[in-house]
């Protein structure tokens, strides 16, 4: 069954040489062109998995397309976002999006969310929506959007991807399972890194999101068989695909036989969010800063201690302080023998998270003198040695 | 011996190792092993510190979730593989 209504549209001389290749499939054909241009489907986020999406989907006639994004194209977006160009670098991704799409295809309908999806305004925007396409990137959103689809039984094309691997599945269909049976609970924060802080292969959101795109337009069509029910995994250092089973877990808190989660909740709470604010906002106990501008000034004076850099080797070839050592984060507890529990050490990573977390380490180690480089390498770029490129 | 096939996010803690052999009759036992003596740098990433499986964490045998299974029970076999498959959030 398609989850779309039959359409009373008709398409275009134009539209039918533009979508010729379809319509001579007979999966697809005029009937199943005319459900695409009927169809309304929600992408969140026009990132690394919303680019790919809304390309095909757009080209594929997907007739409304809303789009959600508040963010601004960066220069480390374009290796994997496609949609943005060098010369969007700046403007909103929203406006790049629209442009994209609306080059390739000027018969679209775009719909503009300029917003984050929060549980004030998530059902009243994917209300509107057939199906909904999750291309988000942090564990408050992905909830939000499985429960909101759950609630308001929209089918949500899901991935995700992390490094080299990633996931796909259909979630909130009626009679299958949703994100919160696979997954019931979020990882506490930090325990899972996010693509910023891990890297991700550019392809990578390519092959994903377009798992997710080849779905929405299955659903549209009411063809094929859906990936309800289960998850593929793909890992694209061996180009393998596995696939699992999932199953509606009868005790899920929104989806199962007595929902508790009945409407949109606090999801930043639930993923734990403000206690780790609030721990970042506190550093450990005794645990003392140090501007790059004072630690230049004690390189260049000579004073006597030791810089410590807990990044990885393979970052210490992009941008490093010529000075400091190198002892990854992940060896700092087998290798502080190496160090002088007397000395005065300074210790800064790329933005500043990992070092305190060593400095932190030291100091309930015995080390009594030890500071966090406050912002990291992207801050001794800014206002030290604008020559280390940031990254 | 069956196979664990480790994912990209915990390769950091098994020196890289995309899959590791580890001799046992159930899910608990192999995992038990596989976190204590071959590489307990695993441990904290799986476990909670009370030794309960995490929740974001799932683990298959073959393409079964052991949830549906019979747990840390569930009877492994020589050609069995085991996944781990922690939950990902990536997308930007």
């Amino acid at each position: 069954m398609s989850a779309v209504a039959a359409p009373p549209l008709a398409l275009s001389n134009e539209e039918i040489l533009r979508y010729s290749r379809h319509l001579i499939l007979p999966e697809v054909g005029m009937d199943g062109q005319l459900k695409l241009k009927q169809a309304k489907v929600l992408l969140v986020g026009t990132g690394g998995l919303g680019s790919p999406m809304a390309l095909y989907l757009g080209a594929a006639g997907v007739g409304t397309i809303g789009l959600v994004d508040f963010d601004v194209v960066d220069l480390t977006n374009l290796q994997r976002q496609v949609i943005h160009s060098t010369a969007d670098v700046g403007r909103k991704k929203i406006d790049s999006a629209e442009e994209s799409l609306k080059a390739i295809n000027p018969n679209l309908n775009i719909v503009r969310h300029e917003v984050a999806l929060t549980s004030d305004n998530a059902l009243d925007i994917i209300r509107e929506y057939d199906i909904v396409a999750d291309g988000t990137d942090n564990f408050p959103t992905r909830y939000l959007v499985n429960d909101a689809c759950v609630l308001l039984k929209k089918p949500n094309a899901y991935g995700s991807i992390f490094r080299f691997e990633g996931q796909a599945s259909v979630f909130a269909m009626e009679d299958g399972p949703c994100y919160r049976c696979l997954y019931p609970e979020p990882p506490p924060p930090g325990l899972v890194p996010s693509c910023a802080e891990g890297g991700v292969l550019g392809i990578l959101p390519g092959v994903i999101g377009l798992i997710q795109a080849t779905e929405v337009v299955k659903l549209i069509l009411g063809k094929g068989e859906l990936l309800k029910g289960r998850l593929m995994l793909y890992d694209a250092l061996n180009m393998r695909f596995r696939e699992l089973k999932l199953r509606k877990n009868p005790e899920c808190p929104v989806c199962g036989d007595h929902p508790t989660v009945t409407k949109l909740i606090d999801y930043q709470e639930f993923c734990g969010i403000p206690q780790q604010a609030a721990a970042e906002a506190k550093p450990a106990a005794g645990l003392q800063e140090i501007e790059p501008a004072e630690v230049k000034a004690k390189l260049d004076r000579g004073d006597k201690f030791v810089l410590i850099d807990v990044r990885e080797p393979h970052e210490y070839q992009i941008a490093k302080i010529p000075s400091a050592r190198l002892i990854p984060l992940n060896d700092v507890a087998k290798r502080m023998n190496e160090l002088n529990p007397g000395d005065e050490i300074v210790v800064h990573c790329r933005s500043g998270v990992r070092s305190a977390k060593a400095a932190t380490l030291l100091l309930q180690s015995g080390f009594k003198n030890v500071r966090n480089m406050k912002g990291g390498i992207l801050a001794w770029s800014d206002k030290v040695d604008p020559s280390v490129p940031k990254y | 011996m069956a196979k664990i096939l480790i994912p990209t996010p915990l390769r950091q803690f098994t020196g890289g190792a995309d899959s590791i052999e580890v001799a046992g009759g159930t899910v608990g036992e192999i995992l038990s092993t596989l976190t204590t003596s071959t590489h307990p740098d695993l441990r904290n990433n799986l476990y909670t510190p009370e030794g309960k499986l995490r929740s974001f964490v799932n683990v298959y045998v073959n393409d079964e979730d052991i949830r549906y299974l019979e747990k840390d029970s569930t009877a492994v076999k020589d050609a069995d593989v085991i996944s781990i498959v922690p939950s990902i959030a990536g997308g930007r």
